[in-house]
């Protein structure tokens, strides 16, 4: 059983910094669990604490129903993934893979036997005899899976594995590591900042922020009741959009609009409160439900991916200035142009005659709106709490 | 881009290449020319030295003044010497240097940095002007008289090799990632395990490196051999090598080049020993570079 339980577990470094704050987490044994989350955010540093390449300050950490708070990396019986590989260097690709084994006193004949089957596995047969310096950046990704996997171990813990590959390689190696996963089926927890890499991989998700985790959740529960309003602004790709707003009597008035609100989906209270509306909430009036509210924007920018378009637009009300959202946007000022307003953007279908400099009605499904509390950016969204209790 | 164009910076490009090595040519020829001068001079005849008409090549080629030099008194036990104090002062000082790159390299500790800058720093010191303070430090323990003198001139060297090599080596450690030991303790090595197995195969190069600039530096040292070492049987064999000067009015030229080409010889013996394995980049490929 490779369960993995952390139980109040603190990191503060020596300088005083509080890299983990009391996380509490469980990974299912067989689980592939996702921890994922701006930089800095600490989802590093807890995984070397797993790993034991960290000390935990407070709290304790079991795998496989094993108390190894205190136990050396060896012992832990673990295996890891590294950001840049760290294959060593002075061994070819073989003795990479059976360094583990050798260490372990592992019969040689034995490690013969695994390291074929993991070169096979991952199709490094060819590759046996070559130093990492003479592999492709996708070759040496394979070769660190492999040397974590021929171990056998009772869990899996990668740290950004993919995040030197290209683009094109990632999402290759994003599909290769989810059949792996479900072939091997070893609890791994994956670290990561990439959601779309979250989203995908993860049978559950861990949102972290500032060392407390805010959200543990499938990855369809994250995008669709977020928590607060750091999970939201963090999940979905674009971002919502979020504007400050006001709730009265069966409406939610923002930058001069006014959308109903759905008895289904509502805000737990009246009064101020801060409005989202993911970008595929959106759709060209044009080509909607007749039925469903519009507001009649300014296009600024078309995004037209063929599948579907963007449209990008201002709104008449100034940005959601929140930490949590600086926190979540990973950047300190990502704004290009100097402008005060909020811009939005709507994904809507390509087939939008949508043109910059034009105006545009676009429709809104009141039943996808979020709300969040503006002091403490925890949800208001009524319906969704219910069913995220549900789960 | 036009056609005309291209082939037009390719030219220039050239030119420029040309006057680069033409210049990397003319310093290469000063460096090697007394190097050649050493050669040349030692197997040239008496006569062809002394001739104030300088000759180019030995036209009479002769072995007779490393002859002479090998039967001076002294060489044999001025080369021993050397390798005495040279050998230990290589060894000692390139462990020490060792542990200390590890521990400023790898683990962060209140003064660090000042320790660093102070390696630096010393290195700037004359050393000529630390004669008469390191002799009086070294007479008061003993350390300039009898058998202690060896031990003397050892720390004297030590002095001077250990900051450089700690510097050097510094810099090897630090190149080397640290996930290559995380990853090796986690596969399940030891600190020691990941130390002995991974970090010291890659480091290898620079201790080849640094051992082999302490051995030439030690070596070729003069000035404090010379002023520690006054007895002709515990003297090194740059402190023989310079009584070539002083022991007759005429300089014996051969003999001291043929001398200088006999104590040049163990350098490049131990440098071409280990050059074999100064392979820079060995890390190459470890992480994504």
């Amino acid at each position: 059983m490779g369960e993995i339980v952390l139980d109040r577990v603190t990191k503060v470094f020596d300088n005083g910094f509080v890299a983990i704050d009391d996380v509490s987490l469980t990974a299912a044994d067989g689980e592939f669990m996702v921890l994922v989350g701006p930089s800095g955010c600490g989802k590093s540093t807890l995984l070397r604490m797993i790993a034991g390449l960290e000390e935990a300050t407070a709290g304790s950490i079991s795998i496989a129903g094993r108390d190894v708070t205190d136990l050396a990396p060896r012992h832990r019986d673990i295996a890891m993934v590294f950001q840049n590989y760290a294959l060593y260097p002075h061994m070819d690709v073989r003795r990479n893979l059976g360094y583990g084994l050798k260490v372990r006193k592992t019969r040689a004949a034995e490690i013969d036997r695994r390291v074929t089957e993991v070169a096979r596995l991952l199709g490094l047969e060819q590759l046996l005899d070559r130093k990492p310096a003479a592999l492709s950046g996708g070759q040496r990704q394979r070769v660190a899976m492999g040397r974590a996997i021929v171990r056998e171990p009772t869990a899996f813990l990668m740290d950004e594995p993919l995040s030197n590959l290209d683009a094109k390689l990632r999402v290759t190696m994003r599909s290769e590591l989810s059949r792996l996963h479900d072939r091997l089926g070893v609890t791994t927890l994956y670290v990561t900042h990439d959601q779309v890499e979250a989203m995908t991989l993860g049978q559950r998700v861990a949102v972290l922020r500032d060392g407390v985790i805010q959200q543990v959740d499938s990855p369809q529960a994250l995008y669709a009741r977020p928590d607060n309003l750091f999970v939201a602004a963090f999940i979905g790709s674009p971002a919502m959009n979020l504007v400050e707003a006001t709730v009265g009597d069966g409406q939610v008035a923002f930058a001069g609009w006014e959308l109903p609100l759905e008895p289904a989906r509502r805000p737990a209270r009246a009064g101020r409160v801060i409005l989202g509306i993911r970008p595929e909430s959106f759709e060209d009036a044009a080509l909607a439900d007749a039925g469903l509210p519009a507001v009649e924007v300014e296009v600024v920018v078309v995004e037209e991916l063929g599948s579907d378009s963007h449209v990008i637009f201002p709104i008449d009300a100034p940005r959601v200035e929140a930490e949590e959202l600086r926190a979540a946007a990973d950047h300190e000022d990502d704004a290009l142009l100097a402008d005060d307003r909020s811009l939005w953007n709507a994904r809507v279908s390509s087939k939008t005659d949508a043109e910059p400099g034009q105006r545009l009605r676009l429709a809104v499904d009141p039943g996808a709106l979020y709300f969040f509390d503006p002091d403490s950016g925890a949800s208001l969204t009524v319906g969704a709490r219910a069913t995220a209790a549900a789960v | 881009m036009s056609a005309a164009a291209a082939p037009r910076r390719r030219r220039r490009k050239g030119k420029g290449r040309l006057g680069w090595n033409l210049l990397a040519l003319a310093i290469f020829v000063v460096m090697i020319f007394p190097v050649y001068w050493m050669f040349a001079t030692a197997f040239k005849s008496t006569d062809d030295i002394n001739r104030l008409k300088p000759t180019w090549f030995p036209t009479h080629p002769t072995l007779q003044h490393f002859r002479d030099a090998m039967d001076r008194p002294y060489f044999w036990s001025s080369v021993v010497n050397s390798m005495i104090i040279v050998g230990i002062t290589v060894a000692i000082s390139v462990a020490l240097a060792f542990l200390a790159a590890i521990a400023l390299s790898k683990f962060r500790f209140t003064g660090r940095e000042v320790f660093i800058v102070l390696l630096i720093g010393i290195q700037m010191l004359p050393q000529v002007g630390l004669v008469i303070p390191l002799y009086v430090v070294l007479a008061k323990y003993h350390l300039t008289q009898d058998q202690g003198v060896y031990l003397g001139v050892i720390i004297t060297y030590m002095t001077f090799a250990l900051p450089f090599a700690v510097w050097t080596l510094r810099g090897f450690l630090v190149n080397i990632p640290k996930e290559l030991e995380e990853a090796a303790m986690v596969d399940g090595s030891s600190r020691m395990g990941a130390f002995v197995r991974i970090l010291l195969p890659l480091v290898a190069p620079g201790l080849v490196a640094t051992s082999v600039f302490v051995f030439i530096t030690s070596w070729n040292e003069f000035v404090f051999a010379y002023v520690l070492l006054n007895d002709q049987s515990k003297q090194t064999i740059t402190v023989w090598l310079s009584e070539f000067y002083g022991t007759s009015r005429q300089v014996d030229w051969g003999g001291l080049m043929a001398g200088s080409i006999l104590a040049a010889i163990p350098v490049l013996a131990f440098f071409g020993f280990v050059q074999r394995k100064i392979a820079f980049g060995l890390t190459a490929g470890a992480v994504k570079a």
